[in-house]
């Protein structure tokens, strides 16, 4: 099993670990991305992320294929959800599961660092002040 | 050429069209848009999509492909 998508309604962590879940597997892994209260030392008080979806889900899908190469016969379902998030809300959730714990942990890690550094998803956070601010952006 | 976030924001929209000439690269259509916005706050050399793979500098654009600017990626 192998699935990405981006989706734009809440995430919900124990379907993804049903869809990883299978008879052949002694390691399961979950990671959920929340929306933080603060960050660089300014209060957040919601995240808004857009995404240019068709390639995110391409890009996600990639990564996928290359963990399936790194991490023979893992499972890995991943969503990335866009729109206005409150804080604690979850944005991104990666399911693994293996015969074993190793491939079962690094291959989440893997999908995680790499989605962070290729898939095209951006977020705007809103501060508790009533300003907004594109993350990472030049300006 | 399709925009999104912070550069739809700096451009003041989602999608602009650009009349290049045949055999434009990657590069030349950077300058386009530096040309088209000059006050647009954009990165010495921001990313580049092809058909929504990372594209670059010196790949050659052909008609009909999907072309998007990248911001700096924040997701997760």
């Amino acid at each position: 099993m192998m699935r990405a998508a981006i989706v734009n309604r809440p995430l919900d962590a124990t379907a993804l670990l049903a869809e990883v879940a299978s008879d052949a597997h002694g390691a399961t892994t979950l990671f959920v991305g929340t929306v933080r209260n603060v960050n660089s030392g300014r209060a957040v008080s919601g995240i808004e992320y857009s995404a240019y979806d068709a390639m995110a889900t391409v890009e996600l899908q990639r990564i996928l294929d290359e963990t399936a190469l790194r991490f023979t016969d893992v499972s890995v379902v991943v969503e990335h959800r866009v729109g206005t998030l409150a804080l604690q809300e979850a944005s991104v959730i990666i399911a693994t599961a293996h015969a074993h714990r190793a491939p079962a942990l690094d291959a989440q890690r893997y999908v995680i660092e790499e989605l962070k550094k290729r898939v095209p998803v951006w977020k705007r956070e809103h501060y508790t002040d009533g300003t907004r601010e594109w993350v990472g952006a030049a300006s | 050429m399709l925009l999104f976030a912070s550069y739809a924001d700096a451009l003041g929209a989602s999608e602009i069209v650009l009349d290049v000439p045949e055999g434009t690269t990657v590069r030349d259509l950077v300058t386009a848009v530096r040309a088209r916005a000059p006050h647009a706050a954009l990165p010495p050399q921001p990313l580049v999509a092809v058909n929504q793979a990372y594209a670059g500098p010196d790949d050659v654009l052909t008609l009909g492909d999907e072309v998007a600017l990248i911001p700096p990626v924040a997701g997760g």
